[in-house]
């Protein structure tokens, strides 16, 4: 058996990183699970021949794909939406692509506001030191003045709008609608010993150049540095109670697959949407019957995944092409409740650039612009470099059917049950995503692309993990209290993506380390009564 | 070429539907004496292909399985004008499967350094160059300023305010 450590900390990514960062100050001891491994920059697909072929393979965003030794599988097929992470130090932020917007106060109080759903048991204002000090670790870059926000620093200057930024802006602006240079998690200057961003354009397979912020290189290197230990190819299978209910550690598989007990005081997940609720069931016991944490019932339910739609068109003059962020800019014109659109809460859109040459063939064949045979060679330079256009973030509302169980069947490597998703699309997602597309194709035609073509719901783009455990004053409706600790278990904490009350619009992750942050300084100023 | 690249064989998993495939790719990607190109079924190009299948493996056997089906027999041994009207058939009868004989061949067609000058993209990979992009004109979007806030302010209990 291990030494026992004060924190136990499973989960290496956004979150996981984030919390144990914040907790280094208190000198307890620290110790970090993960179940993957740390990346080389060098080993990115950017600096190879094949970086196209590799999305496919070891870089392919989804698990069941990639299949490398980090993974566990998920079984997805009951879902119209396939789940993507990453599994590693840096969690899904090694293949994000850094778009970092935050949450609009509206999306704390969807109850109070339009009657659906329930509010968070905190709001905008209690998490505004925490994105700000989030921002600054992560390295955002933005630009001030932003009217879908209230006001909010800049770290430094936002990437490059590029000719698809300003194309697609000049048309928001014949339509009246909002656009701004979107927030992004990149470098846009030297900054705290990372190298500025160099337009790679493959923030979605690692940064090379250590631009993008993944936290293996913004808050492991000074986690690490303040004496956390961070364990890796170490995964978790259960967590382990007492009498008392409290958790006193967490079994695990080491790198040679033999299992190993780690005691702890205090115990914090962060393994996000889908590894939470995961553990937490796989967890249960003759004391936790129906898995941990879970006399609500909701563990693992309320899954939320935020459907995506794609409306991309083709210019007569050449666009960014692959070169440059992938996402350059957004809008929040249709993001707060409009009943009047016949759908409640709303999107934000993500303004994308082109894609690689391997990428353009592909799609351009799949969506039937580009030939077999001898037209193939012209119809490609038509469309090659020549495309922009946009995804839409849908809110999706929670609903206990929309849930993650254990698979009866299908086991991981180490013999834990592997996770299950049963997902359905609400009416109120469908008409979003319609509403979403019939604008995305008005903007498009506003800024004079052609060969438009849409996807909604985008299949492959359930990396948004949200809900699974969520947080409330109440504990039959909720499974974690207002400072993220388990209603059941008074040691036992969770910081991911699962204790989100509502998606909100837009992209997670600057809000799932605000929480982390928060949580953070909730048990540092209540270490001495935090278990009562 | 990389160390992903290195490091796999020139494996040949189709013995039996080699020539299937051949077939395929050079009727997807044929040479172009207009635009100076190589075909998909250049020797090189065709070589890359069959080593970088990788995780594709078993849905490319699928998709050949299901192409030789439907030429009833061997396609590779049919008039080429018969080949391109069964594998035209194919491909909107089952776009799933064309999809990953697609995906396959571009992935190694598109990266080959004669095809890549052709279409005016430097040979080499993104890092540690980079690229550069245009910063854009920020007084675009004094308009959008103009408009002013257009969030929804939430007061206190959750009201408008
Ligand atoms: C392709 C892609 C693009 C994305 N783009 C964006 C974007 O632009 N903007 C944005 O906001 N978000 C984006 N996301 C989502 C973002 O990555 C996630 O929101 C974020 O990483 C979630 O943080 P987390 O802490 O909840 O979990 P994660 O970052 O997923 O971290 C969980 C960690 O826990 C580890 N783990 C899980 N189970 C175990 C176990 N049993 N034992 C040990 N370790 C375990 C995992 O290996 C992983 O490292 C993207 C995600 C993907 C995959
Ligand atoms: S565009 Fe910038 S952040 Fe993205 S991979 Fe390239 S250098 Fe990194």
């Amino acid at each position: 058996m291990n030494e026992t450590v004060d924190v136990l900390i499973i989960g290496a990514g956004a979150s996981g990183a984030a919390v144990a960062w914040s907790l280094a100050e208190t000198k307890m001891r620290i110790l970090c699970l993960e179940q993957g491994d740390w990346q080389k920059p060098s080993g990115y697909p950017s600096s190879g021949r094949d970086w196209e072929a590799r999305l496919s393979e070891d870089f392919a965003i989804s698990p069941n794909r990639r299949r490398l030794a980090a993974d566990y599988p998920i079984n997805d097929d009951d879902s119209p939406i396939k789940i993507a992470n990453f599994n590693g130090v840096g969690g899904g932020t090694i293949l994000y692509a850094g778009h970092y917007p935050r949450l609009h106060p509206s999306d704390f109080k969807v109850r109070s506001l339009d009657g659906i759903a329930e509010d968070w048991p905190i709001d905008y204002a209690t998490l505004e030191p925490f994105y700000a000090l989030n921002d600054r670790m992560m390295g955002i870059s933005s630009l001030l003045g932003d009217p879908a926000y209230p006001p909010k620093e800049a770290v430094m200057p936002p990437i490059p709008m590029g000719r698809t930024g300003q194309t697609l802006g000049k048309a928001m602006n014949r339509l009246g609608w909002h656009w701004w240079p979107s927030d992004a998690a990149i470098v846009t200057r030297e900054y705290e010993g990372r190298a500025p961003c160099i337009n790679l354009g493959q923030c979605g397979s690692g940064c090379a150049q250590g631009a993008k912020g993944s936290t293996d290189v913004t808050y492991w290197p000074e986690a690490i540095r303040a004496r956390i230990e961070l364990r890796s190819r170490c995964r978790v299978s259960r967590i382990e109670t007492n009498e008392a209910g409290m958790a006193t550690g967490a079994y695990y598989f080491d790198a040679d697959g033999k299992e190993i007990f780690q005691p702890a005081e205090i115990v914090i997940m962060a393994c996000n949407g889908i590894g939470t609720p995961r553990i937490l069931l796989n967890s249960a016991s003759d004391r936790f019957p129906n898995g941990l944490a879970n006399s609500s019932g909701l563990v693992g339910k309320n899954l939320m995944l935020h459907p995506y739609a794609q409306i991309r068109g083709h210019f007569d003059q050449p666009m960014d092409g692959h070169r440059g962020s992938p996402i350059c800019t957004w809008s929040h014109e249709f993001y707060e409740t409009d009943r009047s659109r016949g759908f409640v809460r709303g999107y934000c859109y993500q303004f994308s650039r082109g894609t690689g040459p391997v990428r353009a063939a592909i799609n351009g064949m799949a969506d039937g612009l580009i030939p077999w045979g001898e037209g193939h060679h012209a119809a490609f330079r038509r469309l090659f470099g020549h495309s922009a256009g946009m995804v839409s973030v849908c809110e999706d509302l929670p609903e206990e059917t929309n849930r993650v169980t254990l698979d009866p069947d299908l086991k991981d490597a180490d013999g834990i049950p592997a996770p299950k998703i049963t997902y359905r699309l609400s009416d109120n997602s469908r008409k979003m995503l319609d509403h979403s597309v019939a604008r995305g194709i008005e903007i498009l035609k506003a800024a004079g692309a052609h060969h438009i073509t849409t996807k909604a719901p985008l299949p492959y783009a359930g990396w948004h993990l949200m809900g699974t455990a969520r947080m409330g004053a109440d504990p039959e409706r909720s499974v974690v209290n207002e400072w993220g600790r388990s209603h059941d278990v008074k040691n036992l904490f969770i910081v991911d993506g699962s204790v989100f009350v509502t998606s909100g619009g837009v992209n997670p992750t600057s809000t799932i380390q605000a929480v982390a942050l928060y949580i953070a300084d909730q048990i540092k100023s209540r270490l001495y009564e935090l278990f009562d | 070429m990389t160390a992903l690249e290195k490091n796999q064989p020139a494996e040949e998993p189709f013995e039996d539907a080699r020539q299937t495939l051949l077939a395929i790719v050079g009727h997807m990607i044929p040479a172009s004496t207009e635009f100076g190109l190589p075909g998909a079924d250049d020797p090189a190009i065709y070589a890359d292909i069959l080593r970088s299948v990788g995780r594709d493996k078993p849905l490319l056997s699928k998709a050949l399985d299901a192409v030789e089906a439907w030429a009833g027999g061997r396609l590779a041994t049919l008039p080429r004008d018969q080949q391109a009207a069964l594998l035209a058939e194919f491909r909107s009868a089952e776009p799933e499967l064309a999809g990953v004989l697609e995906a396959v061949t571009a992935r190694c067609y598109y990266r080959d350094d004669r095809v890549m000058a052709a279409i005016g993209v430097e040979g080499r990979p993104p890092f540690p160059l980079g690229y550069e992009v245009e910063e854009g004109d920020w007084s675009l979007l004094d308009p959008v300023r103009a408009r002013g806030p257009i969030y929804r302010a939430v007061g206190e209990g959750g009201q408008r305010s």
